[in-house]
């Protein structure tokens, strides 16, 4: 689970004292981003895609309810056991009640972040069941206690020597081989006897078809379908988001998640799941846990569209300097700042700022998001919700009567360029401003307003 | 035709030469350039920080000092962009915003779009290579240029405007339109990313040989400019419309 005391820029400050590293993380991060936009660029039609993606999303969220409904019933034809959970932890009791059922004594996972949003792992461990993430980056973060930095890539904070170091340590493997063959190897040898002997599969879900009432899970590594198709019981846990109308529709979206996300034309996998295999059971648990109270926000009903590709985070520029660790929520980056805010105000907050606005995620988001936008409209709400600093807080309201006292405003100018140059350095140079390396401008004799009426009375 | 200046509050105190040089340009096309004495803020770090009564206010008060020029032309695409995209969210039902709003202009939009122009008042010659900063309101909310993101034809306001100077060389950096960090507030709200987003772009700037950042937004070139004095790096940061008027440089 994350600590949601974090606080972006002091973490992300931190993170910052190790430049090389920092250096290193961006330009990995920025790689995925690039070639994103190599395979963007091979398909003429992509913008028409990413309109196409908006509205279908649009669509099915104007109708949700209905949608939801179509889908529950078609699944229980199909067989499958239908749930709802309203939170978190109505969700993590459900999936218990199953595995309790079960006989449950290990659980394999694959990537889901639904399950890191509720807090699941750590819930069936303490009742006494193994849960093992078996997709590798996840892997490697569980081994490590510590939460994904990233929802497609949750170990991209980590070089091959801190992974070799971790390795050797938990799974036994030689100091000092960084070879990444040699290294995932070893975890999937260590992770194929976890799936022999697991008793239970969890997935997340991509896209839930209300049509067909099926679900479908991308991965690259098919572990996946190794956790599903070995133990008896498949449980996938999908945020009521996840919902697509049809099986026509599915395309659009599998030609945009895996270009957004990681580059790549089409995932490794992209798997259907139907029905429980013959003798066994399948379990589809529709979570809640805020969305609807998402979906009825003009502001940010928005953010639903999200198909969790991680684009926003691969190109935004704050985040490649700062790791998904110095975001209290558990989702970082751009959608993380709007979902988390969204959440709760009061604890996620201040991730609204640790934004400069540039826009870059709302072009990248294949579903046309209005990321930037919503985290400006979330600070409105952090500020009403009063979690500003009170500094800030005066600050502002300083600023907003001299923005209608333009006189005082002048004024105040005009102080500052004379104050300000004859202030000992020693005392500017360690000013948010300056302290990281960062020069005041010269201050001019005249403002421009100045200047203006001193040129209109030298023209008459 | 008039047009009315909108001259940013920070640009009005710390970068006046760039406002005489907005004003100087129009003039050169014969425009009758108007200063409204009483305009202040526009209230975007208002909106910015979440203050939305502030916000609306200065976006009330704006309208009432604007509403009535023909055209409003700032030398800032971020302010601009407040102004034209952001005040709806305060007052989209003002009537008078409603029919300010199509009228307000950043200023190589509006050599542009409006005036259309194909030459500059004064010839201008200026050998020296440049490398172009986007700054991303401009970019991405005013549609200053092609983002790198989306998938369409490729194209560039300064990149266009400067076919009218002589003996430019025009660069791009690599990564051609990544954000320096600025961010207004987020400036000083978070300080070490800021200046660490602002370094890299420095960097990428210099590495394309040029001898000038040029860009359109003054508080970007604010910001990498106090980083590059901080290193005493020799890359200067240039506002565009002090090339189109034959001061770029002196400085």
């Amino acid at each position: 689970m994350k600590n949601d005391n974090i606080n972006h820029a002091e973490a992300a400050a931190a993170f910052l004292q190790d430049r090389e590293q920092a250096r290193w993380h961006d330009s990995a991060i920025w790689w995925v981003r690039q070639k994103r936009d190599m395979q963007a660029k091979q398909l003429p039609e992509w913008e028409q895609l990413r309109s196409l993606a908006q509205q279908i999303k649009a669509h099915t969220l104007s109708k949700l309810d209905e949608y939801l409904e179509q889908f529950q019933r078609n699944a229980e034809q199909n067989g499958v056991t239908v749930h709802w959970a309203s939170d978190a932890d109505e969700h993590n009791r459900i999936v218990h009640g199953i595995l309790a059922a079960g006989g449950v004594k290990k659980l394999v996972k694959s990537k889901s972040m639904l399950t890191e949003e509720c807090g699941l792992n750590p819930y069936l461990e303490q009742r006494g069941i193994a849960v093992i993430d078996t997709d590798l980056g996840e892997r490697i973060v569980q081994l490590r206690h510590e939460p994904p930095s990233h929802i497609v890539m949750p170990a991209i904070h980590l070089k091959k020597e801190q992974i070799s170091e971790l390795f050797h340590k938990e799974l036994g493997t030689e100091a000092g081989n960084n070879d990444p063959t040699y290294l995932t190897h070893a975890a999937r040898a260590n992770l194929r006897e976890h799936f022999l002997t697991a008793d239970a599969g969890l997935t997340g879900v991509n896209f839930a078809i209300a049509e067909t009432g099926g679900v479908v899970v991308c991965t690259n590594e098919g572990n996946a379908d190794l956790g599903t198709a070995l133990p008896p019981i498949h449980i996938a846990s999908m945020g009521l988001e996840k919902i697509i109308p049809k099986q026509e529709h599915l395309g659009v979206f599998t030609r945009l998640l895996a270009r957004s996300a990681i580059g790549s034309p089409i995932t490794t996998y992209t798997s259907h799941f139907q029905q429980a295999r013959p003798g066994g059971q399948m379990h589809i648990v529709i979570v809640d846990n805020g969305r609807s109270d998402i979906l009825g926000n003009d502001d940010f009903y928005q953010s639903l569209r999200c198909i969790r590709c991680g684009a926003c985070m691969n190109t935004c520029p704050v985040y490649r300097r700062s790791t998904g660790h110095s975001y209290s929520y558990i989702i970082p980056g751009p959608i993380g700042s709007t979902l988390g805010p969204s959440r709760d105000i009061k604890k996620h907050g201040s991730m609204a700022f640790a934004c400069t606005t540039c826009g870059s995620c709302s072009n990248v988001c294949p579903v046309k998001i209005n990321l930037h936008e919503q985290l400006i409209l979330q600070r409105k709400r952090a500020f009403d919700a009063g979690t500003l600093k009170p500094a800030k807080k005066m600050g502002l309201l300083a600023m907003r009567f001299l923005t209608q006292h333009p006189s005082l405003l002048d004024a105040g100018g005009k102080l500052m360029r004379k104050v300000v140059p004859i202030v000992p350095q020693a005392l500017t140079r360690h000013s948010a401003w300056s302290r990281p390396g960062r020069e005041l401008p010269d201050m001019p004799a005249q403002s421009f307003k100045e200047m203006w009426q001193a040129r209109k009375e030298n023209k008459s | 035709m008039n047009v009315a200046l909108f001259i940013p509050c920070f640009v009005n105190e710390l970068y006046p030469h760039v406002a005489m040089a907005t004003a100087e340009l129009l003039e050169g096309y014969g425009i009758d350039v108007v200063y409204p004495l009483e305009q202040s803020c526009c209230g975007q770090p208002l909106s910015n920080n979440g203050d939305s009564q502030g916000a609306c206010d200065a976006a009330r008060r704006f309208t009432g000092v604007f509403k009535d020029y023909d055209y409003i032309v700032s030398p800032s695409g971020s302010c601009t962009s407040h102004v034209k995209h952001h005040y709806g969210w305060y007052i989209a039902d003002d009537a008078d915003y409603q029919a300010m709003q199509p009228r307000v202009y950043e200023i190589v939009e509006f050599l542009q779009d409006v005036l259309k122009v194909d030459r500059l008042p004064k010839p201008v010659y200026f050998p020296h290579p440049v490398s172009i900063h986007q700054s991303c309101h401009g970019l991405r909310e005013l549609g200053h240029a092609a983002p790198s993101e989306l998938m369409i034809p490729y194209h560039s306001r300064l990149e266009r405007i400067l076919q009218l100077v002589d003996g430019v060389d025009v660069r791009l950096p690599e990564r051609r339109d990544e954000c320096c960090g600025f961010g207004g507030t987020f400036s000083v709200d978070e300080p070490e990313v800021s200046v660490a987003m602002g370094e890299d772009r420095v960097a990428q700037h210099e590495a394309t040989g040029a001898e000038f950042i040029v860009g359109a937004d003054p508080s970007c070139l604010m910001h990498m400019g106090g980083i590059i004095r901080h290193k005493c790096r020799p890359i200067r940061p240039l506002h565009i419309v002090e090339i189109l008027t034959g001061r770029g440089g002196a400085a």
